[in-house]
């Protein structure tokens, strides 16, 4: 067998494990590596503006598609800058490989220029890492990277090549199979515990589901509305769970948590069985643990063990792959109705309906542009946002209705996440119209990579809703810190003006009349396009439940809240 | 073992790929998730390329649960479980220096001899004393050794086995190659590095 560069054998293990999208960023140490892009048509390289950015778009790609997303950076600050991507989508358990380079083997260890000990950086934020030193482990490294990545619990997983060994040569062959002894990925549960369950299931006259982001992993929405019908069982989403079941659906009851709605929360503090599926018990969700409800027994289905008793304490918690747990469930629970619980929190959600509706009046609100962005675009588009506010307006008027329409930062919290994921997202779905709501305080951290969209002919549709504040962080000054604003009254470019220096189209909207006329132009427009709404300054996002609270102690409105 | 499931301690059993990197994964594990290790022993087992962790940690059962849960995520750590310390066999072995006149010699080999530790060193004012125990057993024993002055002591930590045929667990065979790849990942390779211009 003849020896090809180290450089050839990575893009060969690319082309092996399918991957025909990278985010990258070239240097120094990865020269070798795309001295060798032109020999590879079928792998599209999209150059960013900033490493950061790579790793969001490759968080984007793999949330939009179910893939492996890819991003690639040089040595030293290219790696470093990489950092809030791997944890961002290590955090969210999104399947994501990172490939830096370093130094040269015989300089690694010796501060060299631009060297860091990346592998040492990621460890703690990744799924496993790598460090590979000669040419002929690289088919391995990649195997497993790629498996480990995409496979149980999804997430991020690192790999670190020094300079030289792109150089060196060495056979290439791609390994059959792998073995990884200290990882076995579990499917189906064990029948026990599945009996344990619908036993528990098959009493309650209360039961509810918390569907999380692993219904959306492991591609169980399906799954998940055959169990909820024939078990009668009403469903409350986490953030990341949403498009796990269409909102029309009768069994669908919206958000649950921190800014979820009266009814949903209360709903969950009010459940005498609750069945948590792919989530994490998280506290955004839960509020405060001890007292989301005691008495409710809980069952616990996660792919990752060390979730179960983590935060919560479970009386069943079942592991394995969510998909096949609720085939599992389906199977053995009896058929049930329960028309008093569900009359029940219908009623709550005719009662306080209010408290999550779009506000009346005549302003231009951001939960107005949102409610129009979405009934516009429909529920084949793809909807992104970055962190504060907005997002939480867009997961409450979004319309989230498939899964893996929506495509938000959850654990990590992430301002800046908007653009570059929607960058990402629209890669991997160039059939479908990706809009990304910004908050103007997120748009500004990575704009930049308007010239990635336009070099790489990504027609992102941009709308930020601009108050002229950290919005979020504003809410939180008014309503703890006794209305002490400090550090979050912003000014803000002209945003149109950034549109016009990238060459893209801008919109500005001052009023209620113009959204639909503008949210119509953007689509018409070969993007990306711009839209900047200029929305109400004040305005709080609505249920509130504070952090460190109970569930139970939903805050409405303002006045509730003690604030006038 | 006095330490109930319940107590305030718990021993947990990993085996990990000896690799470059394992030790620092598992230290950063506790560091990040608040666990405090009270000791931490690793040795090779008599599979090659398989090292193997005994961990005790300060807290509950709960607590050592989750700790093997997490170390169990590690893709080195090849499995982790908590040793119930009724079905478990726990050692450590300790050295203590101990002030010793002449004169204090005779109840101090007393001390030894009821606790059947041994002396391993003499000089005209200290002894070394060598003991290998449980954990409460050399506590007792440096209780009774500190009137005299404890000079210096050190420890190993705890090791522990399953009691009976049980073992913790079977290590899957890997190939040579696979050995090779994952013993020798991140360390640099033995031998002249090629020579390799820009």
């Amino acid at each position: 067998m003849s020896k090809i560069s180290g450089a050839d054998i990575v893009l060969r293990c690319l082309q092996e494990l399918g991957v025909d999208t990278l985010f990258g960023y070239p240097g120094g140490v990865v020269l070798p590596l795309y001295d060798r892009f032109p020999q590879y048509p079928d792998i599209n390289h999209i150059l960013v503006r900033h490493e950061q950015a790579a790793g969001h778009a490759a968080d984007g790609y793999a949330r939009a598609s179910g893939k492996l997303g890819v991003a690639l950076a040089t040595s030293g600050p290219g790696a470093t800058n990489l950092v809030t991507a791997i944890t961002n989508a290590h955090m969210d358990s999104v399947p994501t490989l990172f490939i830096t380079g370093n130094v040269t083997r015989s300089l690694l260890g010796k501060d060299g220029f631009q060297e860091a000990d990346i592998t040492g950086i990621t460890m703690p934020t990744v799924k496993h890492n790598y460090l590979v030193m000669r040419p002929d482990d690289l088919a391995y490294a990649f195997k497993e990277a790629a498996y480990i990545a995409t496979t149980g619990r999804p997430g991020a997983v690192h790999i670190d090549i020094p300079k030289d060994v792109f150089i060196e040569e060495a056979e290439f062959s791609w390994p059959e199979t792998i073995n990884v002894r200290g990882y076995n990925p579990p499917s189906t549960a064990e029948q026990d515990s599945i009996q344990q369950a619908a036993e528990i299931i098959d009493q309650s006259e209360r039961p509810l589901i918390f569907a999380g982001h692993g219904i959306i992993l492991s591609d169980a929405a399906d799954d998940l509305r055959k169990f909820a019908e024939k078990s009668g069982t009403p469903v409350v989403n986490t953030l990341l769970g949403l498009g796990s079941i269409a909102p029309d659906h009768v069994l669908s009851y919206g958000m649950m948590g921190m800014h979820g709605s009266y009814w949903a929360n209360h709903a969950a503090s009010n459940a005498d069985v609750i069945i948590g599926l792919g989530m994490r018990m998280d506290d955004r969700a839960l509020g405060r643990f001890e007292d989301m409800n005691p008495t409710a027994k809980i069952i616990h289905v996660d792919i990752d063990p060390a979730e179960h008793q983590k935060n919560l304490e479970t009386h069943v918690p079942i592991v394995g792959n969510v998909c096949d747990v609720l085939k599992q469930l389906t199977n053995t629970v009896q058929k049930a109705t329960h028309p008093d619980w569900l009359s029940w929190i219908d009623d709550l959600r005719i009662g306080h309906r209010a408290s999550m509706s779009v506000p009346e009046g005549p302003e231009l609100t951001a939960q107005y542009a949102i409610a129009r962005i979405a009934d516009y675009i429909g529920t084949e588009s793809v909807l992104c946002t970055g962190v504060g506010q907005h997002q939480m307006w867009s997961a409450q008027f979004g319309a989230i209705s498939r899964p893996r329409q929506f495509i938000t930062s959850g654990g990590l919290g992430t301002m800046g996440f908007e653009v570059p994921a929607a960058m990402g997202a629209q890669a991997a779905c160039p059939d479908r119209s990706v809009w990304t709501i910004c908050g103007d305080g997120g748009f500004q951290m990575t704009f930049q990579e308007i010239g990635t969209m336009v070099d790489a002919k990504l027609p992102v549709r941009m709308a930020i809703m601009n108050n002229c504040y950290l919005g979020m962080v504003r809410q939180w000054q008014e309503l703890f810190y006794d209305q002490n604003l400090v550090d979050v009254d912003i000014s803000q470019p002209d945003f149109l003006k950034i549109a016009e220096a990238y060459g893209i189209k801008g919109i500005r909207v001052d009023n209620q009349e113009d959204v639909d006329a503008a949210i119509e132009e953007a689509e018409a427009t070969e993007g990306p396009v711009l839209i900047d709404f200029r929305v109400v300054r004040q305005d709080n996002v609505w249920p509130m439940v504070p952090a460190g609270a109970a569930l139970s102690e939903t805050i409405e409105s303002a006045e509730e809240s003690g604030m006038s | 073992m006095k330490v109930s499931r319940n107590g305030s301690r718990q021993t947990i059993a990993a085996l990990v790929e000896d690799r470059p990197g394992v030790l620092t994964r598992v230290a950063s594990l506790f560091r990040r998730r608040g666990y405090n290790i009270e000791s931490l022993a690793v040795g090779t087992t008599d599979e090659q390329g398989v090292s193997r962790m005994t961990i005790v940690v300060e807290g509950t059962s709960e607590v050592g649960d989750q700790v093997a849960k997490q170390l169990d995520k590690l893709i080195d750590v090849i499995n982790a479980a908590v040793l119930d310390s009724t079905e478990s066999i726990e050692r450590e072995l300790a050295l203590i220096k101990v002030m010793a006149r002449p004169d204090q010699r005779r109840e101090i080999l007393d001390v030894v001899e009821i606790f059947r530790a041994s002396v391993v060193d003499l000089s005209v004012s200290s002894l070394i004393i060598q003991i290998t125990a449980a954990n409460e057993t050399i506590e007792a024993l440096t209780d009774n050794l500190r009137p005299y002055g404890i000079l210096e002591m050190v420890r190993t930590g705890a090791i522990a086995l399953v009691r009976g045929e049980d073992t913790t667990q079977v290590v899957e065979f890997e190939d040579d190659e696979l050995r090779r790849f994952h013993m020798e990942s991140g360390r640099i390779p033995t031998g002249q590095l090629p020579h390799l211009s820009d």
